[in-house]
């Protein structure tokens, strides 16, 4: 039995079809944020003025606030339906190492919400006024930023997955975390709207998403050993 | 079996020494000695509250707020996981069933995270032996409670690892399911496998195999340490 090999990146694509096909069948769910996402940014057009000098100042910020607030909402359901249905003790009993099984369903939870705001984000972006020479840095600072803000909130989701409606404490643990993420982000699109080189925040997006790859799944994993000891 | 025969033998599979567990300042179990050699059936009994999942949750390794020794075939536990969870097979009190998917796809993904895999072929003759035939393609939220549990069932039977530790593996069975259960553990008995349990069923079939564990509120009384003098069988 101890013989047969342990084939870890069988475990890792089981458990990314596993969450995709969840996402699939339960579309209400996985576009909530999406759909939270657009209203978002379109309620602010209504609420400021939509005059096109003012939003295309303010439309990186609005894109990306957006995009921060949706993955936020996103988060509670990480781990939670696991946790509810007993899924997450097989999880913890996988003899496959719990950071690689934590990185399959942060990959998923990017494939179901990031991928769907970066490929919503130029609809947005447009009807914001985002000057056209911005685009390229708002979608790539939210190719590297939505990855990120995944793995840095299931941090967050894994601490809270016992607390029921530990959406607020949630926030409170994921904000600190979203808030290099944001700045950086913004400021990718603010320079690119000044017509400047913005390599620099996106470099540090990258520095910070490898420091993520590397140090979140572990953080998540130990986390949710901790919190199924109680 | 004689008294030599019990401390001769070397190949247990799981061995607690002095275990003790507390929660909320209320001592669940203290001093709790337990040998589990292949091919025996230890059956943890209690009234509710007493302690029996948070032993079970102890030596499955998903809680590690003990005192006290957990051994798997001789070595600490933290020294040898990857073998350990290898080799059980764990079915708590929430039965890990997606009601999203169908019986196939949970099945296939519950074993795929235990390092096994099966034929299709396979786990439909699993699923026709827990009474699910016909519901194979049918999403789990449309089956029963009990349906969820036999799914789970379904995946134990396939399994091949030699440890088994079940919290309340009866709940919401029906009478064939229960005899039916009855005959799958006595089967991995047979075969050198070990049944860790807690129910408040008695093993009928099985009642010369069992060994039974009694956790009471506040206090423990092991049988099998108050008889360890005459007879380790009970």
């Amino acid at each position: 039995m101890s013989a047969a090999s342990l084939e870890g990146s069988k475990a890792f694509v089981e458990l990314v079809k596993r969450d995709l096909v969840l996402a699939f069948r339960t579309p209400g769910q996985t576009l909530n944020p999406v759909a939270f996402y657009l209203m978002v940014a379109s309620l602010f057009p209504l609420g400021i003025a939509p005059e096109k000098e003012l939003l295309s100042q303010l439309a990186g910020g609005i894109v990306w606030i957006g995009a921060l607030l949706a993955v936020l909402l996103s988060l509670d359901s990480l781990f939670r339906s696991d946790q509810d249905d007993g899924s997450l003790d097989q999880l913890l009993l996988s003899p496959h190492p719990l950071p690689l099984l934590v990185l399959a369903k942060i990959s998923a939870h990017w494939l179901t919400t990031g991928v769907a705001l970066i490929v919503m984000a130029p609809l947005l972006a447009l009807m914001l006024h985002l000057p056209t020479q911005a685009f390229p840095a708002l979608m790539l600072s939210l190719l590297l930023g939505t990855p990120l803000m995944s793995l840095a909130g299931g941090i967050g989701a894994a601490l809270t997955v016992r607390v029921q409606r530990g959406g607020i404490l949630l926030t409170l643990l994921s904000l600190p975390l979203y808030i290099p993420v944001l700045i950086f982000g913004t400021g990718a699109v603010q320079t690119a709207v000044e017509g400047m080189s913005y390599s620099g925040h996106l470099l540090w997006m990258a520095a910070l998403l490898m420091l993520g790859l590397c140090l979140a799944p572990l953080a998540i994993a130990a986390s949710l050993r901790i919190v199924a000891d109680g | 079996m004689h008294l030599t025969d019990r401390f001769l033998r070397d190949n247990d599979l799981l061995e607690v020494a002095k275990l003790g567990c507390e929660r909320d300042d209320r001592v669940l179990f203290s001093n709790l000695s337990i040998q589990l050699s292949p091919g025996e059936l230890l059956q943890i009994e209690g009234c509710n509250g007493a302690g029996k999942t948070t032993l079970l949750r102890v030596l499955a390794g998903l809680s590690g707020d003990y005192r006290g020794q957990v051994l798997w075939r001789g070595q600490k536990l933290s020294r040898v996981y990857a073998d350990f969870r290898l080799s059980t097979f764990y079915f708590g009190h929430k039965p890990a069933v997606k009601t999203e998917l169908t019986p196939v796809e949970n099945i296939l993904w519950r074993s795929r995270l235990r390092n096994e895999s099966y034929t299709d072929q396979f786990v439909f003759s699993a699923l026709e032996q827990v009474n699910l035939a016909g519901y194979e393609d049918i999403p789990c939220g449309q089956l029963s409670a009990g349906q969820h549990r036999r799914v789970a069932l379904a995946d134990l039977a396939l399994s091949a690892t030699p440890l088994w530790i079940l919290d309340e593996p009866f709940t919401a069975i029906d009478v064939d399911g229960v005899g039916w259960l009855e005959q799958l553990l006595a089967r991995h008995i047979e075969n050198e496998g070990s049944v860790i349990m807690t129910s408040h069923q008695s093993l009928s079939k099985l009642s010369d195999r069992v060994r039974k564990l009694r956790l009471e509120n506040f206090r423990v009384s092991d049988e099998d340490e108050i008889h360890d003098d005459s007879e380790a069988w009970l």
